[in-house]
């Protein structure tokens, strides 16, 4: 069982706003007593999570939470936007894959890398929701 | 509009990124650079992220972009002073980072630099060297 | 009735605690090269007096009540500090499960003419000391867990020595089993040593490693990787010619690394690299 010890919430319109949110999770980050690795990861893995929201959705809704389970502690960071959906998940979670011809097309498996825990559920015409955890070691 | 300052080191030219780029800032720099690039007919570009804490595909794809540019107008790029946290991170991330030399310092950056260009081109840029 | 208990425990505390200490030091369990009788008798009464403070026919059923939070304070302090001192979880539990015992022999004798109560007191109280005597178990084993955990991280920094070999040089001499872990922090202290050194070349040497499979490889990999995007330079060296077998077998490509037989043979490279000559001293010179 997953236990939450503190959460905060963003909305996600601005580069601004990413670089803020970046700012706070290497804060709850650093509380959390994760090294600096793992935070380096972590910011990583959300600054491409949250410009895929802007990006192809717009904008989008940000979790920063402070879990944890069992013996473990972690930070868990969830992603949700109502934008178009990702018709293949599956594909997109593919290194290179993009839709735009300007990008690597590393954004979701280069975040899924970087994290202990990745999950994505996307509904074309509803939105994409991707929730990844980095535990403490 | 906020800037990033460009010095000109003799043949090179030096970029010291202090704050984490946000988009529009790191458009900039890439236009501005590759314009100073051209007008000073600058043999090498050096980037100094020894500041910046993360370097995500975004900021990968714009040191690329600068890279490639420059290597058109003949200019190698010298990206130097990465954090480890962040080197480790982008190898994780997969970011290739093709094109681009790196160096541990500004200092060894300038090394690698001369070392790539050959002598006798240098000395003609020599008077302006540190002005 | 309220104090009966508590008033019980008073009335023959001198009785209970001979009686335990007693049974502790009959059980041939007990370690006294670990701890004096002093000590034995000092925490003993200690639990005793905790116990007596609290205890009524209310909180009796429930272990959980924070009436005795000072005394599972009090046996969580006792069991990690007897895990630490190297007791056994037996001789731990023990300690515990012994006051059971005596408590049920107390009660016995006061309650000689009352088998109803006799019977309904038994059966709590075993219950409420059981409860305790598992939780003194999940503190112990905690205790020890903390104590491996500290070893562990203690062993990894001792086991990652990372010395400068020369100006601009760095080595790092691997020894024992590679875990992921373990080649993590491997990797940090590498990168952290260049930027502190300011070292251009990081030599990892691996003769000391017994055996190198795909994960660790990859880790191996990922390091010299991560070594040239801050710049410097990675050899791999004291590559034993089983391991050189393995990579092959694996199918892991190293083409892209620097691979030496040995230390010395990557710190020659290494000179090379920095445009170094290491040569005898002409006789002569010496002399003069
Ligand atoms: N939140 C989202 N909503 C809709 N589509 C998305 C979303 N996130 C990703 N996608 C789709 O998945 C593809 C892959 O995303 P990914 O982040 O891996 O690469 P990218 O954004 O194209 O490039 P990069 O992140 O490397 O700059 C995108 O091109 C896009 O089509
Ligand atoms: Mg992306």
């Amino acid at each position: 069982m997953i236990i939450i010890s503190s959460s905060e919430t963003a909305s996600i319109r601005t580069e601004q706003d990413v670089a803020r949110l970046l700012h706070r999770i290497k804060a709850v980050a650093a509380d959390t007593g994760l090294g600096t690795v793992s935070q380096t990861k972590l910011m990583t893995a959300a600054s491409e999570l949250a410009r895929n929201m802007l990006f192809y959705a717009n904008e989008g809704v940000s979790y920063l939470e402070q879990i944890s389970q069992g013996t473990k502690v972690g930070i868990r960071l969830t992603f949700i936007d109502h934008g178009p959906g990702i018709p293949d998940v599956d594909l997109a979670m593919q290194d290179g894959y993009t839709t735009n011809p300007q990008s690597l097309g590393l954004g979701l498996p280069g975040a899924r890398r970087l994290v202990n825990e990745f999950a994505i559920i996307s509904t074309v015409g509803k939105g994409t929701t991707v929730t990844v955890i980095t535990w403490k070691l | 509009m906020e800037k990033i300052p460009i010095l000109r080191m003799g043949p090179f030219l030096l970029v010291t990124i202090q704050v984490d780029l946000y988009d529009r800032l790191a458009l900039n720099l890439e236009a501005d650079l590759i314009e100073t690039v051209h007008k000073t007919g600058a043999r090498g570009v050096l980037i100094d992220i020894s500041a910046v804490s993360i370097v995500d595909s975004f900021m990968g794809r714009i040191l690329g972009n600068i890279a490639g540019m420059s290597r058109i107008l003949d200019a190698q790029t010298v990206v130097v002073g990465m954090q480890p946290a962040v080197a480790i991170t982008l190898i994780e991330l997969g970011l290739p980072l093709k094109g681009i030399h790196t160096a541990l310092n500004v200092e060894k950056g300038i090394e690698k630099l001369r070392a790539t260009i050959p002598p006798d081109d240098e000395e003609t840029d020599d008077d302006y060297y540190f002005q | 009735m309220e104090h009966y208990l508590s008033d019980l425990l008073r009335r023959q505390k001198k009785r209970l605690l001979e009686q335990w200490i007693q049974n502790q030091l009959a059980s041939s369990d007990l370690r006294d090269d670990l701890m004096s009788s002093d000590e034995l008798r000092a925490q003993s009464e200690e639990v005793i007096d905790a116990l007596t403070d609290v205890l009524s026919e209310k909180n009796i059923t429930n272990p959980q009540s924070t009436d005795f939070q000072n005394l599972s304070d009090l046996l969580a302090g006792i069991s990690i500090s007897r895990a630490r001192q190297g007791f056994t979880p037996r001789e731990t539990g023990m300690f515990v499960l012994s006051l059971k015992d005596t408590l049920l022999d107390v009660l016995q004798s006061e309650l000689a003419d009352d088998p109803v109560r006799l019977h309904d007191l038994t059966m709590k109280i075993s219950k409420l000391i059981d409860n305790f005597s598992v939780s003194t178990f999940e503190t112990y084993i905690k205790g020890r867990e903390d104590i491996i955990s500290r070893q562990t991280s203690e062993i990894t920094d001792i086991s990652t020595p990372v010395i400068q070999v020369w100006d601009g040089i760095v080595a790092m001499p691997l020894i024992g089993t590679l875990d992921s872990a373990r080649t993590q922090v491997v990797m940090e202290n590498l990168l952290q040593a260049i930027v502190e050194t300011g070292s251009s070349i990081a030599i990892l040497d691996i003769s000391g490693v017994p055996t190198v499979d795909t994960r660790v490889a990859q880790h191996l990999i990922k390091t010299v990787s991560a070594t040239r995007l801050m710049g410097a330079e990675c050899i791999i060296s004291g590559i034993r010619p089983e391991i050189a077998q393995i990579v092959i077998h694996l199918g892991i490509d190293l083409s892209n690394i620097v691979t030496k037989a040995s230390l010395a043979k990557a710190l020659q490279h290494a000179f090379g690299m920095l445009r170094l000559v290491v040569r005898k001293q002409d006789r002569d010179l010496r002399s003069a």
